[in-house]
């Protein structure tokens, strides 16, 4: 498969720091890509290598199929969003997206058509005559994407491009960037901490963890099928189990996967979405394969209850719908564990409830 | 009961205002302390000076200030300074620019280098140029050779002016530049834009006040420097006598009345610069509220 943009093997050290650990990625052709990582992952070091404001230790980067490693940052063709937006203080907002035009030395008339498009596409018309400081933060988001995207870029890159904008803000400028970008086609690359921006926003995740790259798929790929234990317990809202055998229906896995070995050869990671929770039998399509719990905790998400519920001296976390009976502190329920993620030996395995399985042979 | 409580609440009033009384005694003394001190220590000197200068009239004033020797004096300053003031500022930005824009080795010691004026006594300085450029200097035939004057003449005045203030208009820019941080460098570098053009159209309308404040402070500091011009100036009238210079000289004549005279003309330089200072200062502070940049 051929990538536009490209990286192998890349080996960044901040002193004895590690920040990029034989890294290897690839965006495709018009596609969004995300590079989701916890804080201090070395995300933001990958997209600063990528641009050329960071030079890589060891690895190869590729643009467009053409090695960029000693190429200045200025003759990349790189449009770049910056977290705090970067923009040019001094400068009206027109100007601010003039410049990488002038810089190339466009005329004048061009210069007008082209920022007046921009200004059309980002709804900024009416404010191009501000200076940054007069602007709110999600008109100043969108300065500085009209401005990378000025000079036609080949790649978009954007470092936590929601990270300084509220949350009501946030959510709709997610929306209008992602279909922006797939409106213009450009190859796009962003570094976020928040797995639900990346799962909303990106064609593809990168999952990144201490300068390795763990996962690279579709989100999909990401939540359904995580490839290591790192990824099973970042995405998604995760609860780390010691002994998953000790659970109804996943006690006989010893006989199926014949080998627990290493200390942590039976954890496993159990998300809300697996447990189906119920107050009583009744509620439940496979009654026999539930455990019996104690509710410990609820939390109101808006949309759903939040249920920490503890089965086998193990503190588990489900979700309840509103529409049903709401369960209190110290209520007796029942909870049915459909699938386990089984982190054994380092790799990522999904176990489904043997009552299910029998229920399907029976079938 | 009754009684009891009244009573209780008139001494908590009374302790209160006891309380209160204390506070405006150390208010009124803490503030009759600070205005006695700067009056005897500014304000007084400053009114002397005045006074002084105006002992035997306004004629005599004129005259003291218009003869020759002192005109000489006061153009030499105003050339030493101008010259201070302009190889400082670039070096001061070219300097700031490289401290805040770039990592490099050795960068904590450049900082350092960069203060050493600040800690090295003038007087040491001035010693050091002589050193330099003087008779005692490996130089010092090829100098002559060339018939390149320093010690005792203007080019020495003005390497020592230039020595002295050189921490000034760096260290006034590099909180700004550091502050503002290189985003906005690299945005404009990754757009394609050459370092020339980034200084000129990114950094230099960003860092604009803090310049100005680093070029006034600088021209104060290099229109009263005595102490290395004194060692490098050689006290030739007329030649090589700087305004400081002129006044001391004047003075140990015992001619007090023009040496508080050609003082005043310092004075008034400083309050101007000081005016300058308050405007620059004033815009500084407005510009990183509101973010523009207008005079």
């Amino acid at each position: 498969m051929s990538y536009e943009v490209e990286l192998k093997h890349i080996e960044k050290y901040f002193g004895s720091f590690k920040a990029a650990d034989d890294a290897s990625f690839g965006v495709e052709k018009g596609q969004l890509a995300g590079l989701l990582g916890p804080s201090g992952s070395g995300k933001t070091t990958l997209l600063r290598m990528l641009a050329g404001l960071e030079q890589p230790d060891k690895g190869e980067i590729r643009i467009a199929g053409r090695l960029v490693n000693d190429v200045p940052a200025r003759e990349r063709g790189i449009g770049f969003v910056f977290q705090n937006y970067a923009l040019f203080r001094h400068m009206t907002v027109r100007d601010n997206l003039a410049f990488g035009l002038r810089v190339q030395n466009v005329d004048d008339h061009t210069i007008k058509v082209r920022t007046d498009e921009l200004l059309e596409l980002t709804g900024l018309t009416a404010v191009a005559k501000r200076y940054p400081q007069q602007l709110s933060g999600g008109q100043r988001q969108r300065v500085a994407f009209a401005r990378a995207l000025a000079p036609n870029p080949k790649v978009l890159l954007l470092d936590e491009p929601f990270a300084a904008i509220d949350a009501k803000v946030r959510k709709e400028l997610r929306s209008w960037l992602r279909e922006a970008i797939h409106n213009l086609g450009i190859t796009s690359l962003f570094v976020t901490h928040d797995q639900d921006e990346a799962v909303e926003v990106a064609d593809k995740i990168i999952i990144v963890n201490k300068g390795r790259i763990e996962q690279a798929g579709s989100p999909v790929e990401i939540y359904q099928s995580p490839q290591t234990p790192f990824v099973a317990d970042f995405i998604g809202e995760s609860v780390k189990v010691e002994d998953y055998t000790q659970f109804k229906g996943f006690g006989d896995e010893q006989a199926q996967a014949g080998t627990y070995q290493g200390a942590h050869a039976r954890m496993g990671i159990i998300r809300p979405e697996f447990i189906e929770l119920a107050k009583d039998e009744r509620e439940i399509s496979l009654p026999l394969g539930a455990e019996q719990g104690v509710v410990k905790a609820t939390y109101f998400r808006g949309s759903s209850m939040a249920v920490d519920i503890e089965v086998r001296g193990q503190i588990l976390r489900a979700a309840r719908s509103l529409e049903k009976e709401p369960l209190q502190v110290g209520d007796k329920a029942l909870a049915f564990i459909h699938r386990i993620y089984s982190l054994d030996a380092g790799q990522t395995r999904i176990i489904e409830n043997r009552a299910k399985r029998q229920e399907s042979v029976v079938i | 009961m009754e009684l009891v409580r009244k009573l209780a609440s008139v001494k908590a009033r009374e302790k209160l205002a006891d309380g209160a009384w204390q506070e405006t005694v150390v208010k009124w003394s803490l503030i009759f302390t600070g205005a006695a001190f700067l009056v005897s220590m500014m304000v007084l000197p400053l009114v002397l000076i005045g006074v002084e200068a105006m002992a035997k009239g306004w004629a005599a004033y004129v005259r003291a200030v218009s003869e020759p020797f002192a005109q000489k004096a006061l153009w030499l300053t105003a050339e030493a300074t101008i010259l201070a003031v302009l190889s400082n500022t670039v070096f001061g930005l070219a300097a700031a620019w490289l401290l805040t824009k770039f990592d490099f080795k050795g960068k904590s010691l450049l900082g350092a280098i960069i203060d050493l004026p600040f800690a090295v006594s003038p007087v040491v300085a001035g010693l050091f140029f002589i050193m330099l450029f003087g008779r005692l200097s490996p130089f010092y035939d090829t100098l002559q050779a060339y018939q390149v004057a320093v010690v005792f003449a203007v080019p020495g005045i003005v390497l020592a002016t230039i020595f002295v203030t050189l921490p000034f208009i760096a260290r006034s820019i590099v909180p700004v530049m550091e502050a503002q941080g290189r985003q906005e460098e690299e945005a404009a570098a990754l757009m394609g834009a050459s370092g020339w053009r980034i200084f000129w159209q990114i950094t230099l309308p960003n860092i604009k006040w803090g310049l100005l404040y680093g070029i006034i402070l600088c021209s104060a500091r290099a229109m009263g420097e005595f102490g290395a011009v004194s060692v490098v100036s050689g006290h030739i009238r007329g030649k090589t006598n700087t305004l400081p210079l002129h006044i001391e000289i004047l003075y140990n004549e015992y001619n007090f009345t023009a040496a508080f005279a050609v003082a005043s003309i310092l004075v008034i330089l400083a309050v101007v610069v000081l005016i300058l200072r308050n405007l620059v200062e004033w815009n500084l502070t407005r510009a990183e509220r509101t973010g523009e940049h207008e005079l």
